[in-house]
């Protein structure tokens, strides 16, 4: 996934579409926006950006969980089966994004990136509903696909590089 | 200036604004769990060396607690899942990657062991034979032959339970208190403590006790050079484990660290012991109970204090 922070404005269109698409329990998010203010008047910079799981390749999650209940399927997503969740928290100690949460159900619930709408071949709910088109979802192994190009000749950032975790959400800065 | 907020209202109950998902159940089980690996690990010495008749407050009256300690070890890790009644997934499978998994087996075969190993003193216990169980009486002969085989067996499965306790904090790099390597010995070493400090409690003969002095002293000194050891790790870290270092040193969890577990728990203890090695009468009891409640609040500070350090960006 790559969001472009120069086109986000912070709307939380993609937090309620998750939230109605995933039925989110109230008061728990798998998306959020943060808002990073550099600088003080009259230099002000303003950073928005849209954040959830990053899906990561080196994904701490995964090797902590004692079932095999988070795992990586091919492509690269990383999900939760909630029927071999124990609840352990593992993988919520071990997530530098704190990005996974316990579901008052007991297992633990994050971001899939809309694995059954993928399915379907639709794009993510969050992205699918981005008023300002900055999310993009997409096939990094095809070079030509979009996101691809976008990071060929954009500069970009992830978020906390130096956790080791090779995240896969990108942000076009 | 910079500044960072939320702005759709992110408030997720035990993760913002910073984690608690692991509660106090966790930390009673790690001591709990270092505790039974530290005793397990003594008497399973002692009875390869051969000397369990000169020990038995270490092999026969110590080794009551291991059973004791791992079942409610175990109930209060059961009791902190928010998905308990899965619980039985841990062993549908073996994850070499993941600490718990290795915790979880690793338990399966210590805690039967303990229990068996209590089973086969049980007419020691009850001196009298006409108040023995008849049934447990002919379980225990079945045991007893093979005392030896499971001390070589708890070697190193108590050793493996001690480190395990620590690595389980230390493999979470997202945690940057927690993710330094040398947790798993140093909660290994405060195991030992802890147990050596139990026996002295629980043994009735004055060379026993001296010994296991002698060794906790020992181990404390080598716990000391560990603690030692991780602060200056964490000061030649980056930003964020420097961060974390000043949870413990001039941070809010100071007190608790150098008041309760470092002076209270490992220096004052420490003295005691020196002067009884050098022959004062001090009653053992004082620095044994020293050692227990200073590791238990090392357990509490080192699970509170890593929730809240993570990585900023």
């Amino acid at each position: 996934m790559v969001i472009d922070t120069l086109k986000c404005v912070g709307c939380s269109d993609c937090v309620v579409a998750c939230q109605t698409e995933n039925n989110v329990p109230v008061g728990y998010c798998r998306d959020w926006i943060t808002e990073i203010v550099d600088g003080s008047y009259p230099n002000v910079e303003l950073e928005l950006k849209s954040e959830r799981c990053n899906h990561c390749d080196n994904a701490p999650c995964v090797r902590c969980c004692p079932t095999g209940a988070s795992h990586t399927i091919e492509g690269g997503i990383v999900l939760v089966t909630p029927d071999e969740c124990i609840g352990c928290g593992a993988c919520i100690e071990s997530c530098p994004y704190d990005a996974r949460f316990q579901h008052p159900d007991g297992y633990v619930d994050k971001c899939t990136f809309c694995h059954h709408r993928l399915e379907k071949g639709q794009s993510p709910a969050c992205v699918s509903v981005c008023p300002t088109n900055c999310m993009y979802f997409g096939d990094l192994d095809d070079p030509n696909s979009e996101v691809s190009e976008l990071l060929k000749n954009r500069k970009y950032k992830t978020l906390a590089p130096e956790a080791g975790t090779d995240p896969h959400v990108f942000y076009l800065i | 200036m910079q500044e960072e907020l939320f702005i759709s209202g992110r408030n997720i109950p035990n993760i913002d604004p910073s984690l608690q998902i692991w509660h106090w159940p966790i930390s009673v089980y790690l001591f709990l769990g270092g505790l039974a690996a530290g005793i397990l690990f003594f008497s399973s010495v002692i009875t390869v060396m051969g000397k369990d008749r000169e020990f038995e407050g270490t092999v026969k009256y110590a080794t009551l607690v291991p059973p004791i300690a791992l079942s409610l070890g175990l109930l209060a890790l059961v009791y902190d899942l928010t998905h308990p009644l899965y619980t039985w997934q841990l062993y549908m499978t073996i994850r070499l990657e993941s600490p718990m998994s290795w915790g979880a087996w690793v338990l399966l075969v210590v805690t039967p062991l303990s229990f068996l190993w209590v089973l086969s003193y049980y007419s020691d216990y009850v001196k009298n034979p006409s108040k023995r169980i008849g049934f447990v009486t002919r379980l225990e002969e079945r045991v007893r032959p093979y005392r030896r085989q499971m001390a070589y067996a708890l070697i190193p499965l108590s050793v493996i339970l001690g480190v395990y306790t620590g690595i389980l904090l230390s493999a979470f790099n997202a945690r940057p208190l927690w993710n330094n390597a040398i947790l798993g010995p140093l909660f290994l070493t405060s195991g030992l403590s802890t147990g050596a400090a139990t026996i002295i409690l629980l043994s009735k003969s004055t060379a026993e006790r001296h010994l296991f002095t002698r060794i906790d002293l020992a181990l404390i000194v080598l716990e000391l050079g560990l603690i030692i050891h991780m602060i200056m790790g964490m000061y030649a870290g980056s930003q964020v484990q420097l961060e974390a270092m000043h949870l413990l040193v001039g941070g809010e969890f100071t007190l608790m660290f150098f008041g309760f577990v470092i002076i209270l728990g490992l220096l004052v203890p420490a003295l005691i012991e020196v002067m009884e090695v050098f022959g004062k009468k001090v009653p053992a009891i004082i620095p044994a109970l020293l050692v227990l409640l200073g590791g238990l609040i090392f357990r509490f500070v080192m699970v509170e204090a890593g929730q809240i350090t993570r990585y900023l960006y």
